[in-house]
């Protein structure tokens, strides 16, 4: 019963940077934009944000200093895909090689620097017996998470600036001649996608791991971006997707704890072929996901050249 | 406030042609010109480090033949993707695929190189660079299957691959391939020299395979250019509708990038086994496959546009090599080159279709 607790609380921890950076690009997705930079927005945010915690020792302004680079990360990815109307593949790729590069660059002399563990557990809630131990010894950043994911199905679903905002994502045509700005809508959107996968990529180098490596994200962005698929552009279901990998990827320990003969490399495939197998299960049905897809997604709107 | 940048863009009537070829040597010149700046700012002599990016890799033979020995697999990445992406697929698993093609010419060296079981080099050579071929194709096929049979986003799958291929590396040299006299190094043992390409210039590390990478740009170009085949290729991309009308179909058009890309990183991966790292490794790649996605665009998606691409990035590996050791600077300079290249690369791209204009004063 206590493992089967401590199995909850450690999914949460992983699933955590999954569901922030998820809901991040949920808010881009829904405005119609695809950014596949998130591998390279977390990275960058992940060495910016070890580096200003381990620097300062405030956890808290290394969130900030992840959340920042996020979003000048977006802002970069804002200017090519924005104003000059590139191709949102080829340019969020470049996002992620360039993230992969820079964060290198700049972690070089972090290396094997490790920041001690931290978590919040709530006065009398964590006391209760199972529920406890499972929910409510966790980092404040999860707590966070969840609050982020009900506002964000709250706004997207019942105020008016949410249903702008997918009205951009459905048809941008339509949404700039009822005087919408679409580009800037778009720009506020990605902006925020970036300040989330900023958070997510703080959240691993502070939090998860909690030190620097190179290529620290190992593949989260990637899942992200693929969660975001699965959940079918719902906040809901990015929080059951988010826990669920959060579980696979914490399989992998118990699996191998429990004296499981396979090899631990094979384990740790885990994550990257349920994230394979998920992802052709869901998309078996291609009505399924052409419903539910923001109809522009993927393709540059241009009002006109200026 | 409206005169801060005082130009605009102007849709030109048609495409630029000029500008197609034009905008990857402005990009190439750019990212030199910002990677002068980030010399500044990190407190070096901008024109020493400059020197070392763009002087000192063609300082002499050995360095000219480095060059083009870092090359081949950026080229032969690179010619694949430059198929997928002419079809409008997106395949970024190359670096899975050249993993894969490098691990399965390392399994078939191991079992051929006994000492004592006499099979020919040149023999063991051919089932080497056939084992890796086959392992890439059949990682970059499993991408294509579920593509084409469940619909899943080829993106995610081959990136999710590329993961997997190197925990499979991992695990290889962990563990069934691993040297048992390494020392518990994950690695494989050194391979016999017969087992190694030919040298191709006497005296350098430069091999054979770099005459036969030429040689399949070459066959790309015709392809490419020349055929039916290449041409519903690419119909079957950009226009699946037309491409149905005229009876070129997209799935063969997407199982065909896939098996000729996954079979071309394949081939890299056995020419790294075989040619100038002779063990199998872990690290057998640094970041080709990524790389070799700039390389095509580069490239403007054309065989001999890849050649040309594979030598730039080429260029800045070597660089970025020589940065860490003349100028004390991380090795990962390299990857914010590549970065800033691709970046600078899409943003000149927008010059094919407009022109800057000064806007009139007000």
């Amino acid at each position: 019963m206590e493992q089967f607790a401590s199995l909850i609380a450690a999914s949460i921890n992983a699933g955590t940077p999954l569901l922030l950076a998820a809901l991040g690009l949920l808010i881009n997705e829904r405005a119609g934009v695809l950014n596949l930079g998130a591998e390279g927005m977390m990275l960058v945010a992940a060495i910016a944000g070890f580096a200003v915690g381990y620097t300062t020792h405030s956890p808290l302004l290394g969130f900030l200093a992840g959340a920042l680079s996020g979003v000048l990360m977006a802002a970069l990815f804002s200017w090519l895909a924005l104003v000059l109307a590139t191709n949102q593949v080829a340019t969020g790729l470049a996002l992620s090689i360039f993230g992969a590069g820079l964060s290198a660059f700049i972690g070089q002399r972090f290396v094997g620097l490790a920041l001690p563990s931290q978590t919040l557990a709530i006065p009398l809630l964590k006391d209760i017996p199972f529920i406890g131990q499972a929910l409510f010894q966790q980092h404040w950043m999860s707590y966070l998470a969840l609050l982020l994911c009900a506002a964000i199905g709250w706004f997207i679903y019942r105020t008016r600036a949410g249903l702008v905002l997918r009205a951009v994502g459905e048809s941008p045509e339509s949404a700039h001649a009822l005087g919408y700005p679409v580009r800037w809508i778009r720009f506020a959107a990605l902006l925020f996608g970036g300040a989330c996968c900023g958070l997510a990529g703080a959240y691993l180098s502070l939090v998860y791991t909690p030190m620097w490596v190179e290529g620290l994200v190992s593949g989260r962005g990637w899942i992200a971006l693929a969660l975001t698929a699965f959940a079918t552009w719902r906040p809901a279901r990015v929080l059951l997707g988010a826990l669920l990998f959060g579980g696979v990827t914490i399989l992998q320990f118990y699996l191998q704890g429990m004296g499981v003969t396979v090899p631990s490399q094979i384990l740790s495939m885990l994550p990257y072929v349920a994230t394979i197998v998920v992802l052709a299960l869901i998309s078996r049905n291609p009505d399924w996901i052409r419903l539910n897809m923001p109809a522009s997604l993927g393709k540059p709107f241009k009002p006109d050249a200026s | 406030m409206r005169n801060l940048w005082p130009w605009k863009l102007e849709l030109r009537g048609t495409p630029s042609r000029a500008m197609t070829y034009l905008s990857p040597v402005l990009a190439v010149v750019l990212t030199m010109l910002l990677g002068a700046l980030l010399f500044i700012a990190l407190g070096k002599d901008p024109l020493a480090g400059l020197k070392v990016f763009l002087i000192d890799p063609f300082n002499g033979k050995r360095a000219i033949s480095e060059l083009l020995l870092k090359s081949i697999p950026l080229i032969l990445c690179g010619l694949g993707l430059a198929v997928c992406f002419r079809a409008n697929v997106w395949n970024i698993g190359a670096e899975g695929q050249f993993t894969v093609g490098a691990m399965c010419a390392g399994a078939a060296l191991v079992l051929i190189d006994v000492p004592g079981h006499a099979i020919p080099g040149g023999l063991g050579l051919f089932l080497m660079i056939i084992a890796g071929i086959l392992g890439g194709a059949v990682w970059a096929s499993i991408t294509a299957l579920l593509r084409d049979r469940f619909n899943a986003n080829e993106i995610l799958v081959s990136l999710m691959l590329t993961y997997v291929a190197q925990l499979l590396l991992m695990y290889a040299v962990n563990g069934p391939l691993k040297d048992p006299n390494g020392m518990n190094f994950p690695q494989s043992k050194v391979f016999s020299s017969e087992f190694m390409l030919p040298a191709l210039l006497g005296g350098t590390r430069l091999h054979v395979g770099f005459a036969v990478t030429l040689v399949l740009a070459a066959v790309m170009t015709v392809f490419v250019t020349r055929s039916l085949r290449g041409f519903s290729l690419f119909v079957g991309g950009s226009a699946p509708h037309a491409a149905r009308y005229a009876g070129f179909s997209s799935r063969s058009a997407l199982w065909t990038s896939l098996l000729v890309s996954g079979g071309f990183a394949g081939l890299a991966g056995a020419f790294e086994i075989a040619g100038p790292i002779g063990q199998l490794l872990p690290s057998v790649s640094p970041g080709y496959g990524f790389a070799a996605i700039i390389v095509a665009f580069i490239g403007r998606l054309h065989p001999v546009g890849a050649v040309l691409g594979g030598l730039v990035m080429s260029l800045l590996y070597l660089g970025g090599e020589l940065a860490q050791s003349r100028l004390g600077l991380p090795s990962a300079i390299t990857g914010v080159f590549q970065g800033m290249l691709l970046f600078l690369l899409l943003a000149s791209d927008t010059l094919i279709d407009y022109r800057l204009r000064r806007k009139a004063r007000v």
